[in-house]
């Protein structure tokens, strides 16, 4: 069975290590028996293996040289490629975006864990001084390390599962599905992010899906409406399934009382307004939902806003319920 | 002399290299090395003032609620608001939440690995140690995960998820708890009380933080043979842990855990067995080591960010934080010398900071930490409000942000200017603790630490136990 393992090597650049972190959030089983389950064998990862120094260097150089096999490459964080790499040096004073490309180039499957490994994500926000890009995006556009029209040995493009942080449960099926030969091109977006979670909207499901309905809309965080119109909430643009599948057992941005920031898209981290503000022309918030005509959105929600149940309005802008839904009239079905 | 370069150091988060001299076959000057920079003090630059929460918190996987906590301290002031009671109540919980997760991760997975290979096979207790702490295959690994996602629960009833949760505001927390939710998280901590009393400690975790003296932990780690962490103590007394890595035992920590009756764990600066309140205004940072622009010491509230990667002088992206000049050591033994815990008090007074003293410190915070959980979870007043709201605009231009992470003391030092972030200065634990050298040439405290060492085998095994025993985070240190 061991020699039916994939091999994959996990390397952090410019990043956090949250997707680390969450990935060992994990636990229907922990991390390291789901790995083993489903087929892969981790060669080293900078937070759990054993070989550290000249043990894990040798190692590296060995997998960049090809002297052993790679089967999977996992990147967490964006390649620094500024300064001629001086932004994130070796011990022996080579750049990460040199190993990092050797390593691509060698892998049969390249998988950008996080936004920032995908796109450049928020080390590449602001003047981004350091250079910092994705491994086959420049934020929006291809382009990044490896230029943007690669494929891996094993022909997928770079699989970009975007998320800051990425839901542990994306990592996983994504690299089970890798593992299995069972990932095929079409199962990846115009982004790159696997289709399994990227085409849901974190809309769908929302907790807080009434208040939409009715355009009943909190006007801070934390309270209990709609946080579209007001206070920054991209769910209904931000391409995942956060509101289907529960953080940490059963959380989600919204049902903390927070908005949406659309933190697997390219771009989240420089939204040109503030995160918790959503900025309006003539009346109604920009930003609408992608695939509805803007004309349409201005009619139903002039409508839905004319219908409102009180209960509706008044709860949407208080901490908790205050007015619990009215039981059926006697009766009546 | 002789040279050697290490790196690079793994199960350490984020990046590290050492450069090491020998003379006679010891250490005679260590460079600590963060070899990774991103520059989130400039990401911040331009930005409304409530847009840090979101950007803060991705400065650190492993830290991101203790920076969200700073970030909304300094909000707090420049906002002019203070947290109700509930918020501060649920803050408390989400940080700890972080912090204990923190220190296990730190003690199952990054720095027990160490004891299980196979350079101390010839050991008498390295079978057991293999059999339950080898890398990712331990047998104490699993259910130390089981129990840390049952923990990790209260992130996605109190936080939305973690980590990167937007709920800690400057006004309180997003997120109100009902009667059903609280008797939910209850039962988790429970349940993540049970693993410890049972996996970890052995015993009640009210008789672990009962332990005050050396004489006491000896006595836990004979009765206790069988827990995790007399399991450590029994090794660390095989292998002389409490000689090695000492550093300067100057000690500095921030406030932990606010409370109607000031802070549980105070903040102060450390030396010699005295203690002193925090000398804020003393604290620079200096970058004459740094691949940043500057270089003598230079207040935080009036530093930039400018990195300059071919500064020939430089050595490390990290600052050199001081405190009226000392290189100061942060992190949970710090805290429990500042709460005056008689056990550590009587460890550092014996043979200082060392690598048993910092473990000792951290473990026995867990132990005091879910007690203090239990009761805030039992205070919150369900009916009141956890969030005050925030005025439009801030009232005031400046603050500082301070908080304890797992791993030591955090401070945000902000500036606004016309409604804007116009400088953010970030001096996060592993900055303090692994700083390069000052415009006086001063080491930080780990290439302190690691003077004398010897570190002559293929692993330098002792500079490893050495850098782990600080618990550090370099994404934080360079940000």
């Amino acid at each position: 069975m061991a020699s039916k393992n994939k091999r994959l090597l996990w390397l952090q650049s410019g990043g956090c290590g949250g997707c680390t972190l969450s990935l060992l959030n994990t636990d229907a089983p922990s991390l390291f028996t789901t790995l083993a389950d489903i087929g892969i064998e981790l060669v080293w990862h900078p937070s759990f293996a054993e070989q550290s120094l000249d043990e894990a260097m040798q190692l590296l150089q060995r997998l960049a040289d090809g002297r052993e096999a790679l089967d999977m490459l996992c990147l967490e964080g964006s390649v620094m490629t500024g300064a001629a790499g001086r932004f994130h040096l070796l011990p022996d004073g080579q750049s990460m975006s040199t190993l990092i490309e050797q390593l691509a180039r060698r892998a049969g499957q390249v998988i950008a864990v996080g936004t920032c490994a995908a796109y450049g994500g928020i080390s590449a926000a602001g003047d981004n001084l350091t250079g910092a890009v994705g491994l086959d995006y420049t934020g929006n556009h291809p382009g990044g390390l490896l230029g943007g029209n690669f494929h891996a040995a094993g022909g997928l493009p770079v699989v970009n599962i975007s998320g800051c942080p990425t839901h542990p449960g994306w990592v996983l099926e994504t690299l089970a599905l890798l593992a299995a030969d069972s990932l095929h091109a079409s199962d990846l977006d115009p982004l790159g992010r696997p289709r399994f979670y990227a085409d849901k909207l974190v809309h769908h499901g929302c907790d807080k899906n009434e208040f939409y309905e009715f355009k009943a809309s909190a006007t801070a965080p934390g309270q209990m409406g709609c946080l579209m119109e007001y206070v920054g909430c991209k769910g209904t643009q931000a391409h995942a399934d956060c509101n289907s599948r529960g953080w940490n057992g059963e959380g989600s941005c919204l049902t903390g009382g927070y908005p949406c920031i659309n933190c697997t898209a390219p771009d989240f981290a420089d939204p040109g307004h503030g995160f918790f503000s959503t900025p309006q022309v003539a009346g109604f918030p920009v930003g609408l939902p992608t695939d509805m005509p803007k004309a349409w959105f201005v009619a139903l929600s002039t409508l839905s806003k004319s219908a409102t149940p009180a209960r509706v309005r008044q709860n949407a802008t208080r901490d908790r319920l205050t007015v619990p839904p009215s039981l059926p009239k006697k009766g009546k079905a | 002399m002789s040279r050697r370069i290490l790196g690079p150091f793994n199960r350490v988060e984020g990046d590290l290299n050492i450069t090491l001299d020998f003379a006679d076959g010891k250490v005679s000057a260590a460079r600590v090395t963060a070899p990774l920079f991103r520059g989130f003090e400039r990401i911040l630059l331009g930005r409304e003032p409530l847009d840090a929460l979101a950007i803060v918190p991705r400065i650190c996987g492993i830290c991101s609620v203790s920076q969200s906590v700073a970030a909304a301290h300094a909000l707090s002031q420049l906002y002019g608001i203070t947290p109700p009671a509930n918020g501060q109540r649920v803050l408390n919980l989400i940080h700890a939440v972080e912090n204990i997760a923190d220190h296990l991760s730190h003690f199952y997975l990054f720095f027990m690995p160490d004891f299980a290979r196979a350079d101390y096979q010839s050991h008498a207790w390295h079978g057991e140690t293999l059999a339950r702490f080898q890398a990712q295959r331990g047998s104490a690994v699993a259910p130390m995960l089981e129990a840390r996602a049952i923990l990790m629960r209260f992130m996605g009833s109190l936080a939305g998820h973690w980590p990167h949760t937007l709920c800690l505001q400057p006004g309180g927390v997003t997120k109100v708890v009902s009667a059903a939710e609280r008797v939910r998280l209850q039962q988790w901590l429970r349940s993540f009380r049970r693993f410890l009393e049972q996996r970890t400690f052995g015993q009640p975790l009210e008789a672990i933080a009962a332990l005050d003296s050396q004489a006491a932990l000896e006595h836990y780690r004979l009765e206790t043979p069988a827990a995790d962490f007399a399991h450590f103590l029994h090794l660390a007394a095989q292998l002389q842990l409490h000689q090695l890595g000492r550093s300067y035992d100057h000690f500095i920590a921030a406030a932990a855990y606010a409370g109607p009756d000031g802070p549980w764990s105070p903040a102060g600066l450390w030396q010699q067995g005295v203690s002193q309140p925090l000398p804020l205004e003393q604290i620079s940072e200096d970058n004459h080591r740094s691949w940043l622009a500057g270089d003598g010491p230079s207040a935080p509230l009036h530093t930039d960010t400018v990195p300059l990667p071919d500064k020939a002088e430089g050595y490390s992206w990290s600052k050199a934080p001081r405190v009226a000049g000392l290189a100061a050591e942060t992190g949970a033994l710090a805290r429990g010398l500042l709460r005056g815990e008689p056990l550590l008090s009587e460890m550092v007074a014996s043979a200082g900071g060392n690598v048993l003293s910092r473990v000792v410190a951290r473990l026995t915070e867990v132990a005091r930490i879910v007690p203090l959980m239990e009761h805030w979870l039992a205070a919150l007043q369900l009916e009141q409000p956890f969030q005050q709201p925030c005025p439009a605009s801030p009232q005031h231009s400046s603050a500082v942000g301070l908080t304890e992470a797992a791993r030591g003391m955090l401070g945000h030092w902000v500036t606004l200017d016309a409604g804007r972030i116009s400088r953010y200065q970030i001096i996060a634990p592993t900055t303090w603790n692994f700083s390069p050298r000052d415009s006086k040439e001063l080491p930080g405290p780990l290439e302190k630490a690691l003077e004398g060492v010897d570190a002559s085998d293929p692993q330098a095994l002792q500079v490893q136990h050495i850098v782990r025993s600080f618990d550090p985070c370099q994404v934080c240190t360079t940000h």
